[in-house]
Protein backbone atom coordinates (compact mmCIF):
# COMPACT_ATOMS: atom_id res chain seq x y z
CA UNK A 1 0.00 0.00 0.00
CA UNK A 2 2.66 2.48 0.93
CA UNK A 3 6.02 2.85 -0.70
CA UNK A 4 8.61 4.99 1.02
CA UNK A 5 6.81 7.28 3.39
CA UNK A 6 8.69 10.32 4.48
CA UNK A 7 8.60 9.78 8.20
CA UNK A 8 10.21 13.05 9.18
CA UNK A 9 7.63 14.99 7.22
CA UNK A 10 4.85 12.91 8.74
CA UNK A 11 6.21 13.64 12.17
CA UNK A 12 6.00 17.36 11.40
CA UNK A 13 2.37 16.92 10.38
CA UNK A 14 1.59 14.93 13.51
CA UNK A 15 3.21 17.37 15.93
CA UNK A 16 1.67 20.43 14.30
CA UNK A 17 -1.78 18.84 14.11
CA UNK A 18 -1.55 17.81 17.75
CA UNK A 19 -0.55 21.36 18.62
CA UNK A 20 -3.47 22.86 16.69
CA UNK A 21 -5.77 20.35 18.35
CA UNK A 22 -4.46 21.28 21.77
CA UNK A 23 -4.94 25.00 21.17
CA UNK A 24 -8.44 24.62 19.77
CA UNK A 25 -9.65 22.09 22.30
CA UNK A 26 -8.46 24.01 25.39
CA UNK A 27 -11.05 26.59 24.36
CA UNK A 28 -13.93 24.11 24.29
CA UNK A 29 -16.06 24.79 27.41
CA UNK A 30 -16.75 21.97 29.88
CA UNK A 31 -20.38 22.40 28.82
CA UNK A 32 -19.59 20.70 25.51
CA UNK A 33 -17.12 18.05 26.65
CA UNK A 34 -19.42 15.15 25.84
CA UNK A 35 -20.20 16.39 22.31
CA UNK A 36 -16.46 17.04 21.93
CA UNK A 37 -15.78 13.43 22.73
CA UNK A 38 -18.37 12.10 20.31
CA UNK A 39 -17.17 14.59 17.67
CA UNK A 40 -13.55 13.48 17.89
CA UNK A 41 -14.83 9.92 17.73
CA UNK A 42 -16.68 10.64 14.53
CA UNK A 43 -13.62 12.36 13.10
CA UNK A 44 -11.34 9.48 14.04
CA UNK A 45 -13.66 7.35 11.92
CA UNK A 46 -11.27 8.63 9.25
CA UNK A 47 -9.52 5.28 9.70
CA UNK A 48 -12.13 4.43 7.09
CA UNK A 49 -9.68 5.87 4.57
CA UNK A 50 -7.14 3.17 5.39
CA UNK A 51 -9.82 0.49 5.75
CA UNK A 52 -11.29 1.18 2.30
CA UNK A 53 -7.92 0.62 0.64
CA UNK A 54 -7.33 -2.57 2.63
CA UNK A 55 -10.77 -3.91 1.70
CA UNK A 56 -10.63 -2.94 -1.96
CA UNK A 57 -7.03 -3.52 -2.98
CA UNK A 58 -7.62 -7.28 -3.35
CA UNK A 59 -4.10 -8.10 -2.16
CA UNK A 60 -4.97 -11.33 -0.43
CA UNK A 61 -7.98 -12.90 1.21
CA UNK A 62 -6.92 -12.06 4.79
CA UNK A 63 -6.34 -8.37 4.08
CA UNK A 64 -9.66 -8.12 2.26
CA UNK A 65 -11.59 -9.64 5.16
CA UNK A 66 -9.76 -7.59 7.79
CA UNK A 67 -10.31 -4.52 5.64
CA UNK A 68 -14.00 -5.32 5.33
CA UNK A 69 -14.43 -5.58 9.12
CA UNK A 70 -12.43 -2.37 9.52
CA UNK A 71 -14.66 -0.57 6.97
CA UNK A 72 -17.72 -1.69 8.91
CA UNK A 73 -16.32 -0.59 12.29
CA UNK A 74 -15.12 2.78 10.98
CA UNK A 75 -18.43 3.42 9.21
CA UNK A 76 -20.29 2.76 12.46
CA UNK A 77 -18.24 5.54 14.05
CA UNK A 78 -18.59 7.97 11.17
CA UNK A 79 -22.37 7.56 10.75
CA UNK A 80 -23.21 7.08 14.43
CA UNK A 81 -20.70 9.66 15.64
CA UNK A 82 -21.83 12.56 13.48
CA UNK A 83 -25.52 11.79 14.04
CA UNK A 84 -25.27 11.59 17.81
CA UNK A 85 -23.09 14.69 18.04
CA UNK A 86 -25.66 16.63 16.07
CA UNK A 87 -28.47 15.26 18.21
CA UNK A 88 -26.68 16.42 21.34
CA UNK A 89 -25.74 19.83 20.00
CA UNK A 90 -29.34 20.40 18.93
CA UNK A 91 -30.36 20.17 22.60
CA UNK A 92 -28.04 22.92 23.79
CA UNK A 93 -29.86 26.20 23.64
CA UNK A 94 -29.44 29.43 25.49
CA UNK A 95 -31.83 32.06 26.75
CA UNK A 96 -35.57 31.49 26.79
CA UNK A 97 -36.43 27.89 27.60
CA UNK A 98 -40.17 28.55 27.08
CA UNK A 99 -39.93 28.51 23.32
CA UNK A 100 -39.75 24.80 22.88
CA UNK A 101 -39.58 23.29 19.46
CA UNK A 102 -42.58 21.05 18.79
CA UNK A 103 -41.74 17.48 19.64
CA UNK A 104 -41.92 14.84 16.94
CA UNK B 1 -5.72 17.54 -12.37
CA UNK B 2 -4.29 14.10 -11.86
CA UNK B 3 -6.08 11.58 -9.75
CA UNK B 4 -3.47 11.75 -6.98
CA UNK B 5 -3.70 15.53 -6.83
CA UNK B 6 -7.46 15.24 -6.51
CA UNK B 7 -7.14 12.74 -3.67
CA UNK B 8 -4.63 14.89 -1.82
CA UNK B 9 -6.85 17.95 -2.31
CA UNK B 10 -9.81 16.16 -0.71
CA UNK B 11 -7.60 15.09 2.20
CA UNK B 12 -6.26 18.58 2.75
CA UNK B 13 -9.74 20.06 2.62
CA UNK B 14 -11.03 17.38 5.00
CA UNK B 15 -8.25 18.16 7.49
CA UNK B 16 -9.09 21.87 7.41
CA UNK B 17 -12.81 21.14 7.85
CA UNK B 18 -12.11 18.85 10.81
CA UNK B 19 -10.18 21.61 12.57
CA UNK B 20 -12.93 24.12 11.79
CA UNK B 21 -15.47 21.64 13.11
CA UNK B 22 -13.68 21.32 16.44
CA UNK B 23 -13.28 25.07 16.56
CA UNK B 24 -17.05 25.35 16.29
CA UNK B 25 -17.32 23.45 19.56
CA UNK B 26 -15.72 26.35 21.42
CA UNK B 27 -19.13 28.06 21.33
CA UNK B 28 -22.49 26.29 21.66
CA UNK B 29 -24.00 28.75 19.16
CA UNK B 30 -21.74 27.64 16.31
CA UNK B 31 -21.19 24.06 17.32
CA UNK B 32 -23.77 22.40 15.08
CA UNK B 33 -22.66 24.26 12.00
CA UNK B 34 -19.04 23.42 12.74
CA UNK B 35 -19.76 19.73 13.00
CA UNK B 36 -21.70 19.82 9.74
CA UNK B 37 -18.56 21.19 8.10
CA UNK B 38 -16.57 18.34 9.63
CA UNK B 39 -19.09 15.85 8.24
CA UNK B 40 -18.66 17.36 4.78
CA UNK B 41 -14.92 16.92 5.26
CA UNK B 42 -15.45 13.26 6.06
CA UNK B 43 -17.54 12.70 2.92
CA UNK B 44 -14.84 14.41 0.82
CA UNK B 45 -12.12 12.20 2.29
CA UNK B 46 -14.18 9.08 1.59
CA UNK B 47 -14.89 10.12 -2.00
CA UNK B 48 -11.22 10.93 -2.48
CA UNK B 49 -10.23 7.50 -1.20
CA UNK B 50 -12.74 5.64 -3.32
CA UNK B 51 -11.11 6.87 -6.55
CA UNK B 52 -7.73 5.60 -5.33
CA UNK B 53 -6.20 3.46 -8.10
CA UNK B 54 -5.17 0.81 -5.55
CA UNK B 55 -8.82 -0.06 -5.03
CA UNK B 56 -9.82 -2.58 -7.67
CA UNK B 57 -12.90 -4.20 -6.23
CA UNK B 58 -15.80 -2.51 -4.51
CA UNK B 59 -17.98 -5.42 -3.36
CA UNK B 60 -16.56 -5.77 0.17
CA UNK B 61 -16.34 -2.01 0.51
CA UNK B 62 -20.01 -1.62 -0.38
CA UNK B 63 -21.11 -4.34 2.04
CA UNK B 64 -18.97 -2.84 4.82
CA UNK B 65 -20.32 0.67 4.24
CA UNK B 66 -23.92 -0.55 4.22
CA UNK B 67 -23.45 -2.77 7.27
CA UNK B 68 -21.64 -0.02 9.17
CA UNK B 69 -24.43 2.42 8.35
CA UNK B 70 -27.07 -0.05 9.47
CA UNK B 71 -25.33 -0.42 12.84
CA UNK B 72 -24.24 3.21 13.15
CA UNK B 73 -27.60 4.84 12.37
CA UNK B 74 -29.49 3.42 15.36
CA UNK B 75 -26.41 4.00 17.56
CA UNK B 76 -26.58 7.64 16.50
CA UNK B 77 -30.32 8.25 16.45
CA UNK B 78 -31.96 6.06 19.07
CA UNK B 79 -29.51 5.65 21.94
CA UNK B 80 -30.96 7.66 24.85
CA UNK B 81 -28.88 10.46 26.35
CA UNK B 82 -28.76 8.58 29.66
CA UNK B 83 -26.84 5.80 27.91
CA UNK B 84 -24.29 8.23 26.48
CA UNK B 85 -21.27 7.08 28.55
CA UNK B 86 -21.49 3.49 27.35
CA UNK B 87 -22.30 4.67 23.83
CA UNK B 88 -19.09 6.73 23.78
CA UNK B 89 -17.09 3.85 25.28
CA UNK B 90 -18.22 1.39 22.61
CA UNK B 91 -17.40 3.85 19.82
CA UNK B 92 -13.82 4.00 21.08
CA UNK B 93 -13.80 0.25 20.60
CA UNK B 94 -14.98 0.49 17.00
CA UNK B 95 -12.37 3.17 16.23
CA UNK B 96 -9.54 1.15 17.74
CA UNK B 97 -10.77 -2.02 16.03
CA UNK B 98 -10.64 -0.35 12.61
CA UNK B 99 -7.15 1.03 13.24
CA UNK B 100 -5.79 -2.28 14.53
CA UNK B 101 -7.24 -4.33 11.68
CA UNK B 102 -5.79 -1.96 9.09
CA UNK B 103 -2.45 -2.43 10.82
CA UNK B 104 -2.73 -6.22 10.68
CA UNK B 105 -3.84 -6.13 7.02
CA UNK B 106 -0.83 -3.99 6.16
CA UNK B 107 1.48 -6.32 8.08
CA UNK B 108 0.13 -9.35 6.22
CA UNK B 109 0.31 -7.57 2.90
CA UNK B 110 3.96 -6.78 3.47
CA UNK B 111 4.83 -10.47 3.72
CA UNK B 112 4.10 -10.84 7.43
CA UNK B 113 6.68 -8.22 8.19
CA UNK B 114 9.28 -9.43 5.68
CA UNK B 115 8.96 -6.31 3.53
CA UNK B 116 8.46 -3.88 6.40
CA UNK B 117 11.07 -1.25 6.98
CA UNK B 118 11.94 -0.25 10.51
CA UNK B 119 10.21 3.13 10.73
CA UNK B 120 7.07 1.58 9.29
CA UNK B 121 7.32 -1.28 11.77
CA UNK B 122 7.51 1.25 14.56
CA UNK B 123 4.29 2.84 13.28
CA UNK B 124 2.56 -0.53 12.91
CA UNK B 125 3.74 -1.52 16.38
CA UNK B 126 2.35 1.63 17.95
CA UNK B 127 -0.86 1.19 16.03
CA UNK B 128 -1.60 -2.33 17.24
CA UNK B 129 -0.22 -1.62 20.73
CA UNK B 130 -2.57 1.30 21.40
CA UNK B 131 -5.30 -0.23 19.28
CA UNK B 132 -5.46 -3.59 21.02
CA UNK B 133 -5.40 -2.06 24.52
CA UNK B 134 -8.23 0.27 23.49
CA UNK B 135 -10.38 -2.47 21.93
CA UNK B 136 -10.75 -4.55 25.09
CA UNK B 137 -10.35 -1.61 27.47
CA UNK B 138 -13.26 0.21 25.85
CA UNK B 139 -15.31 -2.94 25.72
CA UNK B 140 -14.78 -3.46 29.46
CA UNK B 141 -15.68 0.17 30.13
CA UNK B 142 -18.81 -0.31 28.04
CA UNK B 143 -19.66 -3.48 29.95
CA UNK B 144 -19.24 -1.77 33.30
CA UNK B 145 -21.31 1.25 32.32
CA UNK B 146 -24.00 -0.94 30.79
CA UNK B 147 -24.04 -3.14 33.88
CA UNK B 148 -22.96 -6.34 32.11
CA UNK B 149 -19.69 -6.40 34.04
CA UNK B 150 -19.75 -5.56 37.76
CA UNK B 151 -19.07 -1.84 38.02
CA UNK B 152 -17.35 -2.20 41.38
CA UNK B 153 -13.58 -2.55 41.15
CA UNK B 154 -12.51 -6.15 40.56
CA UNK B 155 -9.13 -6.57 42.18
CA UNK B 156 -6.70 -9.27 43.20
CA UNK B 157 -3.29 -9.33 44.78
CA UNK B 158 -0.43 -8.31 42.53
CA UNK B 159 -2.76 -6.94 39.88
CA UNK B 160 -0.76 -3.78 39.31
CA UNK B 161 2.45 -5.78 39.19
CA UNK B 162 0.96 -8.14 36.62
CA UNK B 163 -0.30 -5.26 34.47
CA UNK B 164 3.08 -3.57 34.60
CA UNK B 165 4.74 -6.85 33.68
CA UNK B 166 2.46 -7.31 30.67
CA UNK B 167 3.08 -3.74 29.59
CA UNK B 168 6.85 -4.19 29.93
CA UNK B 169 6.52 -7.35 27.84
CA UNK B 170 4.68 -5.39 25.17
CA UNK B 171 7.37 -2.74 25.06
CA UNK B 172 10.03 -5.46 24.76
CA UNK B 173 8.14 -7.10 21.86
CA UNK B 174 7.73 -3.71 20.23
CA UNK B 175 11.49 -3.10 20.36
CA UNK B 176 12.27 -6.63 19.13
CA UNK B 177 9.90 -6.11 16.18
CA UNK B 178 11.65 -2.91 15.19
CA UNK B 179 15.00 -4.69 15.29
CA UNK B 180 13.64 -7.68 13.36
CA UNK B 181 10.37 -6.79 11.58
CA UNK B 182 9.99 -10.22 9.97
CA UNK B 183 8.96 -11.85 13.27
CA UNK B 184 5.30 -12.45 12.55
CA UNK B 185 4.70 -14.43 15.73
CA UNK B 186 5.92 -11.59 17.94
CA UNK B 187 3.54 -9.21 16.18
CA UNK B 188 0.53 -11.35 17.00
CA UNK B 189 1.69 -11.97 20.57
CA UNK B 190 1.95 -8.18 20.93
CA UNK B 191 -1.70 -7.85 19.90
CA UNK B 192 -2.73 -10.67 22.22
CA UNK B 193 -0.96 -9.06 25.17
CA UNK B 194 -2.57 -5.72 24.31
CA UNK B 195 -6.03 -7.28 24.35
CA UNK B 196 -5.28 -8.91 27.70
CA UNK B 197 -3.87 -5.71 29.17
CA UNK B 198 -6.88 -3.65 28.05
CA UNK B 199 -9.14 -6.04 29.93
CA UNK B 200 -7.14 -6.28 33.12
CA UNK B 201 -6.43 -2.56 33.17
CA UNK B 202 -10.09 -1.52 33.21
CA UNK B 203 -11.38 -4.39 35.36
CA UNK B 204 -10.18 -2.84 38.67
CA UNK B 205 -11.65 0.56 37.88
CA UNK B 206 -14.84 1.68 39.59
CA UNK B 207 -17.65 3.72 38.12
CA UNK B 208 -16.62 7.08 39.56
CA UNK B 209 -13.26 6.89 37.80
CA UNK B 210 -14.88 6.30 34.43
CA UNK B 211 -14.51 9.91 33.22
CA UNK B 212 -10.71 9.51 33.37
CA UNK B 213 -10.76 6.07 31.75
CA UNK B 214 -13.05 7.10 28.91
CA UNK B 215 -10.93 10.17 28.18
CA UNK B 216 -7.74 8.14 28.22
CA UNK B 217 -9.20 5.52 25.87
CA UNK B 218 -10.36 8.34 23.62
CA UNK B 219 -6.77 9.50 23.45
CA UNK B 220 -5.43 5.98 22.78
CA UNK B 221 -7.93 5.46 19.96
CA UNK B 222 -6.75 8.72 18.42
CA UNK B 223 -3.09 7.76 18.71
CA UNK B 224 -3.83 4.40 17.10
CA UNK B 225 -5.48 6.19 14.15
CA UNK B 226 -2.53 8.52 13.86
CA UNK B 227 -0.10 5.59 13.87
CA UNK B 228 -2.17 4.07 11.06
CA UNK B 229 -1.52 7.25 9.13
CA UNK B 230 2.22 6.86 9.67
CA UNK B 231 2.11 3.20 8.67
CA UNK B 232 0.30 3.71 5.38
CA UNK B 233 1.66 7.20 4.67
CA UNK B 234 -1.62 9.08 4.88
CA UNK B 235 -1.64 12.64 6.22
CA UNK B 236 -5.35 13.05 6.84
CA UNK B 237 -5.25 10.03 9.14
CA UNK B 238 -2.27 11.46 10.99
CA UNK B 239 -4.03 14.80 11.42
CA UNK B 240 -7.42 13.44 12.49
CA UNK B 241 -5.76 10.98 14.85
CA UNK B 242 -3.62 13.72 16.36
CA UNK B 243 -6.71 15.88 16.93
CA UNK B 244 -8.51 12.98 18.58
CA UNK B 245 -5.44 12.08 20.63
CA UNK B 246 -4.93 15.68 21.77
CA UNK B 247 -8.57 15.98 22.73
CA UNK B 248 -8.62 12.78 24.78
CA UNK B 249 -5.31 13.66 26.37
CA UNK B 250 -6.52 17.09 27.38
CA UNK B 251 -9.77 15.73 28.78
CA UNK B 252 -7.85 13.13 30.80
CA UNK B 253 -5.76 15.91 32.30
CA UNK B 254 -8.84 17.99 33.14
CA UNK B 255 -10.60 14.98 34.66
CA UNK B 256 -7.60 13.83 36.67
CA UNK B 257 -7.05 17.35 38.01
CA UNK B 258 -10.69 17.47 39.06
CA UNK B 259 -10.11 14.27 41.03
CA UNK B 260 -6.75 15.39 42.39
CA UNK B 261 -4.92 12.55 40.72
CA UNK B 262 -1.46 13.15 39.40
CA UNK B 263 -0.66 13.36 35.75
CA UNK B 264 1.66 10.34 35.91
CA UNK B 265 -1.14 8.44 37.58
CA UNK B 266 -3.27 8.99 34.47
CA UNK B 267 -0.53 8.22 31.96
CA UNK B 268 0.29 4.87 33.44
CA UNK B 269 -3.30 3.98 34.01
CA UNK B 270 -2.71 3.15 37.66
CA UNK B 271 -5.97 4.78 38.69
CA UNK B 272 -8.87 3.32 40.58
CA UNK B 273 -6.93 1.67 43.36
CA UNK B 274 -9.57 0.63 45.88
CA UNK B 275 -9.89 2.78 48.93
CA UNK B 276 -8.80 0.76 51.91
CA UNK B 277 -9.85 2.93 54.78
CA UNK B 278 -12.31 5.74 55.11
CA UNK B 279 -11.39 8.98 56.78
CA UNK B 280 -13.47 10.22 59.68
CA UNK B 281 -16.11 7.91 61.02
CA UNK B 282 -19.70 9.02 61.28
CA UNK B 283 -20.27 7.32 64.62
CA UNK B 284 -22.34 9.40 67.01
CA UNK B 285 -23.54 11.83 64.36
CA UNK B 286 -27.16 12.13 63.33
CA UNK B 287 -28.77 13.25 60.12
CA UNK B 288 -31.93 15.29 59.78
CA UNK B 289 -34.40 13.59 57.49
CA UNK B 290 -37.22 15.65 55.99
CA UNK B 291 -40.30 15.00 53.85
CA UNK B 292 -40.99 16.24 50.34
CA UNK B 293 -43.45 18.70 51.87
CA UNK B 294 -40.73 20.25 54.07
CA UNK B 295 -38.41 20.51 51.09
CA UNK B 296 -41.14 22.17 49.04
CA UNK B 297 -41.69 24.82 51.70
CA UNK B 298 -37.98 25.58 51.75
CA UNK B 299 -37.71 25.73 47.96
CA UNK B 300 -40.96 27.37 46.89
CA UNK B 301 -40.00 30.93 47.75
CA UNK B 302 -36.21 30.66 47.84
CA UNK B 303 -34.59 33.64 46.17
CA UNK B 304 -31.61 31.74 44.88
CA UNK B 305 -31.18 28.01 44.48
CA UNK B 306 -28.12 26.18 43.22
CA UNK B 307 -28.73 22.67 41.96
CA UNK B 308 -25.80 20.26 42.26
CA UNK B 309 -26.44 17.21 40.05
CA UNK B 310 -24.47 13.99 40.34
CA UNK B 311 -24.52 10.47 39.00
CA UNK B 312 -27.58 9.75 41.17
CA UNK B 313 -29.60 12.15 39.03
CA UNK B 314 -28.54 10.28 35.89
CA UNK B 315 -29.41 6.90 37.41
CA UNK B 316 -32.85 8.09 38.50
CA UNK B 317 -33.27 9.96 35.17
CA UNK B 318 -34.56 12.85 37.23
CA UNK B 319 -33.36 15.67 34.95
CA UNK B 320 -36.86 16.47 33.67
CA UNK B 321 -38.25 16.78 37.21
CA UNK B 322 -35.31 19.03 38.10
CA UNK B 323 -36.22 21.28 35.21
CA UNK B 324 -39.87 21.30 36.25
CA UNK B 325 -39.00 22.29 39.81
CA UNK B 326 -36.67 25.02 38.57
CA UNK B 327 -39.45 26.45 36.39
CA UNK B 328 -41.74 26.69 39.43
CA UNK B 329 -39.08 28.39 41.56
CA UNK B 330 -38.39 30.82 38.75
CA UNK B 331 -42.11 31.54 38.41
CA UNK B 332 -42.11 32.52 42.08
CA UNK B 333 -39.31 34.99 41.39
CA UNK B 334 -36.35 32.87 42.44
CA UNK B 335 -33.20 32.21 40.48
CA UNK B 336 -31.95 28.70 39.75
CA UNK B 337 -28.42 27.89 38.64
CA UNK B 338 -26.69 24.56 38.18
CA UNK B 339 -23.22 23.81 39.55
CA UNK B 340 -21.48 21.18 37.43
CA UNK B 341 -18.40 19.49 38.84
CA UNK B 342 -16.03 18.31 36.06
CA UNK B 343 -16.23 14.67 37.18
CA UNK B 344 -19.93 14.57 38.10
CA UNK B 345 -21.33 11.51 36.32
CA UNK B 346 -19.52 8.94 34.27
CA UNK B 347 -17.93 10.95 31.48
CA UNK B 348 -16.78 14.51 30.83
CA UNK B 349 -19.82 16.76 30.39
CA UNK B 350 -22.32 14.05 31.37
CA UNK B 351 -24.54 16.33 33.50
CA UNK B 352 -24.59 19.09 30.90
CA UNK B 353 -25.94 16.76 28.25
CA UNK B 354 -28.67 15.41 30.52
CA UNK B 355 -29.80 18.85 31.64
CA UNK B 356 -29.69 20.20 28.10
CA UNK B 357 -31.90 17.30 27.10
CA UNK B 358 -34.36 18.38 29.80
CA UNK B 359 -34.40 21.81 28.14
CA UNK B 360 -32.36 23.67 30.74
CA UNK B 361 -30.77 26.63 28.91
CA UNK B 362 -27.00 26.27 28.85
CA UNK B 363 -26.32 29.69 30.33
CA UNK B 364 -27.66 28.36 33.65
CA UNK B 365 -25.11 25.51 33.67
CA UNK B 366 -22.06 26.80 35.52
CA UNK B 367 -18.60 25.29 35.80
CA UNK B 368 -17.15 24.78 39.26
CA UNK B 369 -14.78 27.77 39.28
CA UNK B 370 -17.48 30.01 37.92
CA UNK B 371 -20.06 29.26 40.59
CA UNK B 372 -18.13 28.32 43.72
CA UNK B 373 -18.21 31.85 45.12
CA UNK B 374 -21.97 32.07 44.63
CA UNK B 375 -22.78 29.32 47.15
CA UNK B 376 -22.23 31.66 50.11
CA UNK B 377 -25.18 33.78 48.98
CA UNK B 378 -27.43 30.91 47.91
CA UNK B 379 -30.55 30.26 49.99
CA UNK B 380 -30.67 26.57 49.15
CA UNK B 381 -28.15 24.23 47.63
CA UNK B 382 -30.07 21.27 46.23
CA UNK B 383 -27.76 18.26 45.94
CA UNK B 384 -29.21 15.55 43.70
CA UNK B 385 -27.37 12.27 43.82
CA UNK B 386 -23.92 13.82 44.21
CA UNK B 387 -21.61 12.83 47.04
CA UNK B 388 -17.83 12.96 46.77
CA UNK B 389 -17.85 16.20 44.76
CA UNK B 390 -19.53 18.00 47.67
CA UNK B 391 -17.65 16.32 50.53
CA UNK B 392 -15.94 18.93 52.74
CA UNK B 393 -13.46 16.24 53.80
CA UNK B 394 -11.64 16.98 50.55
CA UNK B 395 -10.85 20.37 52.03
CA UNK B 396 -10.29 19.72 55.74
CA UNK B 397 -9.63 16.04 56.46
CA UNK B 398 -6.04 15.08 55.69
CA UNK B 399 -6.85 11.45 56.40
CA UNK B 400 -9.53 11.29 53.74
CA UNK B 401 -8.71 9.51 50.49
CA UNK B 402 -10.22 12.39 48.53
CA UNK B 403 -8.25 15.05 50.43
CA UNK B 404 -7.15 17.77 48.02
CA UNK B 405 -9.80 17.14 45.39
CA UNK B 406 -11.45 20.40 44.32
CA UNK B 407 -15.08 20.39 45.44
CA UNK B 408 -18.20 22.49 45.13
CA UNK B 409 -18.66 24.81 48.14
CA UNK B 410 -22.10 23.46 48.95
CA UNK B 411 -21.39 23.65 52.71
CA UNK B 412 -21.25 27.46 52.42
CA UNK B 413 -24.86 27.79 51.29
CA UNK B 414 -27.42 29.07 53.82
CA UNK B 415 -29.19 25.71 53.76
CA UNK B 416 -28.63 22.43 52.00
CA UNK B 417 -31.10 19.79 50.85
CA UNK B 418 -29.60 16.48 49.83
CA UNK B 419 -31.59 14.02 47.73
CA UNK B 420 -30.19 10.60 48.29
CA UNK B 421 -31.34 7.03 47.95
CA UNK B 422 -30.12 5.96 51.40
CA UNK B 423 -27.36 6.69 53.89
CA UNK B 424 -24.93 4.32 52.15
CA UNK B 425 -21.69 6.15 51.53
CA UNK B 426 -20.88 7.09 47.94
CA UNK B 427 -18.72 5.21 45.51
CA UNK B 428 -15.47 5.88 47.30
CA UNK B 429 -16.97 4.53 50.53
CA UNK B 430 -16.19 7.74 52.34
CA UNK B 431 -18.44 9.31 54.95
CA UNK B 432 -19.65 12.76 54.01
CA UNK B 433 -19.82 15.17 56.92
CA UNK B 434 -21.95 17.52 54.84
CA UNK B 435 -24.87 15.17 55.51
CA UNK B 436 -24.44 15.67 59.26
CA UNK B 437 -24.19 19.45 59.07
CA UNK B 438 -26.98 21.10 61.15
CA UNK B 439 -28.11 23.16 58.13
CA UNK B 440 -28.39 20.08 55.92
CA UNK B 441 -31.66 18.21 55.50
CA UNK B 442 -31.81 14.83 53.85
CA UNK B 443 -34.66 13.83 51.57
CA UNK B 444 -34.35 10.07 51.16
CA UNK B 445 -35.70 8.08 48.25
CA UNK B 446 -35.43 7.79 44.48
CA UNK B 447 -34.50 11.23 43.14
CA UNK B 448 -37.18 11.16 40.47
CA UNK B 449 -39.98 10.21 42.90
CA UNK B 450 -38.79 12.69 45.51
CA UNK B 451 -38.63 15.51 43.00
CA UNK B 452 -42.06 14.70 41.57
CA UNK B 453 -43.50 14.94 45.09
CA UNK B 454 -41.65 18.20 45.76
CA UNK B 455 -42.95 19.60 42.46
CA UNK B 456 -46.56 18.80 43.30
CA UNK B 457 -46.12 20.24 46.81
CA UNK B 458 -44.62 23.45 45.42
CA UNK B 459 -47.55 23.72 43.02
CA UNK B 460 -49.90 23.55 46.01
CA UNK B 461 -47.96 26.14 47.98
Amino acid sequence: MSTHPNFLLELYVFVLAGFVGYLVITRVPALLHTPLMSATNAISGISLVGSLVAAGAALNRASTILGFVAVTAATVNVVGGFLITDRMLKMFRGGQPQRREPKK
Amino acid sequence: MSRDTFIQATYLLASVLFILGLRGLTDPKHARRGMQLAAVGMVLAIVGTLVNHQIIRYDWIAIGLVLGTLIGYPLGMFVPMTAMPQRIAISHMFGALAATLVGVAEFIHLGHGAAVERPEMAALGFEVLFGSITITGSFMAFGKLQGIVPSAPVTFRGQNLLNMGVFAGMVALFVLLIIQPASAALFYVLIGLGLALGTSMVLPIGGADMPVVISLLNSYAGLASSATGFAIGNNVLIIAGALDGASGFLLSIIMSRAMNRSFANVLFGAFGAPVEQAGKSAAGLTVRSITAEDAAIQLAYARSVIVVPGYGMAVAQAQHQVRELAALIEKNGGQVLYAIHPVAGRMPGHMNVLLAEADVPYDRLKEMDEINDAFASADVALVIGANDVVNPAARNDRGSPIYGMPILNVDQAKSVIVLKRSMNPGFAGIENELFYDPKTSMLFGDAKDSLSKVVSEVKKA
